[in-house]
């Protein structure tokens, strides 16, 4: 357990140290800013519109602000989450370190463990930059907190998946780039895979779709937790890392 | 302290460890030579639990590599080839993390710490960040990371490549203090390095082990001929170099005589005897009766890198003409420093 722990404030020192940290949550801080922004300003603007032409609509923020921009959220993760993990194991690979953690008395799952919480932790902070957001609309408003708590669990556990995935590639290559183009497109591909059942309805296309880390969002953003979703979330962090900790027990045969 | 017993490492195509086998004892300074690619670095891997062995088997402390990597992890402090260092901590922070990482407590860590600092001589440099640092002291701070958990046993890879001639000369200083506390195992190609530091030498070529034994031992057991170096002078007048040659070969059980450079009238011969002779006696005894000075006669033992060279076949040295320098001229022509 202290390995994981000493890991993990090893991983976010070196996040912090260099600028992928403040790269990862100024790009992230800069886009949800403005979707925050056009999102509410469009709210405000259709409150005024309902008001003069007299009629009260029922407006609800949670409906018409939160939700749409947890699930842009969401789609924007897709996108900073391969930055985050391409370095986690490719850096280490390349610059020989891998070597003082694989002769240190430590478990292979506690190095991944460790490693897969630090960038956890990275992430986490993303969100509090969007979460600052969110609450100026308390100062405003009285939006139901407990969708929001659940929109939030949800953007964890899809985030926590896809830096499972990304642990997982960057383990495979020693070139960061190549560990971040190949979770980039990792990530677009599980994103795209929900427009099957789109097109059309066939059981095959059904699975498909099920396989989709976006689809299973959905619910959280409308503020449900259906335990469906959260088995997908965590048996898919599962799968990948124990993925990882097959590729690193082969890195050793074969290295 | 470590045992190695048929020991193979096979990788997709190439045997880089073919079924070698030695034991080190407690205390010692092992010094692992071979050229480049020998398999080295392997069998170090291999002791440290970072690659498993194809065969064979592999135990530090009485603990197997395989069966118990997590003891023998405890207990083996390693210096990669490249130091394994963070650029972006500071120097005690970097320390302190890999003392955790070994197991070091909280509460000991940071006096952990100002020791090895201490010992590694990194103190002015404590509190800089290692991505600034110079090669001398990166090496350093490896050496430091690789003692931190104070480990029965010392694994280094190369630990003076690419230093410059002070470096070197201080690293060697320092592994050598660290001797008495630690079993010590270090590679290198470079055969001074084994003769000054080291009491014992295993020199592998090409995954096969050649010889292991002490240094001493080795340098006798493989001196076949004996070599003497002599410089003769006279009283009365210049001599004939070539008299003196024909007169030297005629001494029973010599068999060549190369001419080394004169000086000042005086001329300097290297002979070497035939198998098992003693010659130094015959050789003086031939000079006096000539009426000549004697200014000089010893004997040059055939330095460790001869017995290199024979051993892995790399050159023969009964045939070359080996210059007086003896330790630096052949390795240049390895392309080593």
């Amino acid at each position: 357990m202290t390995n994981i722990w000493i890991i993990c404030r090893k991983e976010l020192k070196s996040y912090f140290a260099s600028p992928i940290a403040y790269l990862v949550i100024t790009c992230f801080a800069l886009i949800w800013g403005y979707v925050f922004y056009m999102s509410t300003a469009e709210f405000v603007r259709y409150g005024f519109m309902a008001e003069m032409q007299g009629r009260s609509a029922p407006m609800n923020v949670n409906e018409m602000v939160i939700r749409p921009l947890l699930q842009f959220g969401a789609t924007v993760a897709l996108f900073l989450i391969p930055l985050i993990t391409m370095r986690i194991f490719a850096e280490e690979k390349k610059t020989g370190t891998i070597e003082l953690l694989l002769t240190s008395p430590v478990e292979d799952w506690e190095i991944i463990l460790g490693k897969w919480f630090g960038a956890l932790f990275l992430y986490l902070c993303v969100l509090a930059v969007s979460a600052l957001n969110i609450a100026l609309l308390f100062a405003f408003g009285k939006p139901d907190w407990k969708p929001i708590l659940i929109g939030y669990l949800g953007l964890i556990l899809q985030g926590g998946t896809l830096l499972a995935i990304g642990t997982f590639i960057s383990n495979l290559t020693k070139n960061q780039i190549v560990a971040g183009v190949a979770t980039f497109f990792a990530c677009l591909l599980l994103w795209l895979l929900s427009w099957s059942t789109a097109f059309q309805a066939t059981g095959f296309a059904q699975v498909i779709g099920y396989l989709s880390i976006v689809t299973h969002f959905d619910g959280f953003a409308k503020g449900v937790i259906d335990s469906k979703d959260v088995i997908f979330y965590l048996s898919m962090i599962f799968f990948s890392l124990f993925l990882t900790a097959r590729s690193m027990e082969s890195l050793r045969w074969r290295a | 302290m470590i045992k190695v017993q048929g020991l193979t490492k096979r990788y997709a195509r190439t045997i880089a460890v073919d079924n070698i086998s030695f034991e080190v004892e407690k205390g010692q300074i092992v010094g692992f030579l071979g050229p480049n690619g020998a398999g080295k670095t392997t069998t170090m891997r291999v002791l440290t639990c970072f690659l498993p062995p194809t065969s064979g088997t592999a135990t530090v402390a009485g603990f197997d590599v395989l069966e118990n990597p997590m003891e023998v992890k405890k207990r083996i402090g390693y210096l990669p080839e490249t130091p394994p260092l963070y650029p972006e901590m500071e120097v005690s922070e970097y320390l302190t993390f890999v003392g955790r990482l070994k197991g070091i407590s909280t509460a000991d860590i940071d006096r952990r710490v100002g020791e090895v600092v201490e010992r590694c001589a990194i103190g002015d440099v404590r509190d800089k960040l290692i991505g600034k640092l110079s090669k001398g002291y990166r090496q350093r701070v490896g050496l430091a990371q690789a003692i931190i958990h104070n480990p029965d046993v010392l694994v280094l890879d190369e630990p003076t490549a690419g230093l410059d001639p002070k470096q070197i000369i201080e690293t060697r200083e320092l592994i050598k203090h660290l001797a008495g506390d630690h079993t010590i195992i270090l590679s290198t190609h470079i055969l001074p390095e084994v003769e000054h530091s080291c009491q014992r030498v295993v020199i592998i070529n090409k995954g096969k082990l050649v010889a292991t034994d002490s240094v001493e031992n080795l340098t006798n057991r493989l001196r076949g001929a004996e070599a003497v170096a002599l410089e003769v002078a006279s009283s009365n007048g210049p001599l004939d170099p070539a008299a003196v040659r024909q007169r030297l070969e005629q001494v029973s059980g010599v068999s060549r005589v190369l001419p080394r450079e004169a000086r000042d009238g005086r001329l300097a011969f290297e002979v070497e005897s035939l198998q098992g002779r003693h010659i130094r006696a015959d050789l003086a005894r031939s000079v006096v009766e000539a009426g000549w000075n004697l200014n000089e006669l010893r004997a040059v033992g055939l330095s460790l890198e001869d017995i290199f060279l024979q051993l892995t076949g790399a050159e023969s040295v009964g045939q070359a003409s080996r210059p007086a320098g003896g330790l630096q001229a052949p390795l240049s022509k390895e392309g080593q420093p």
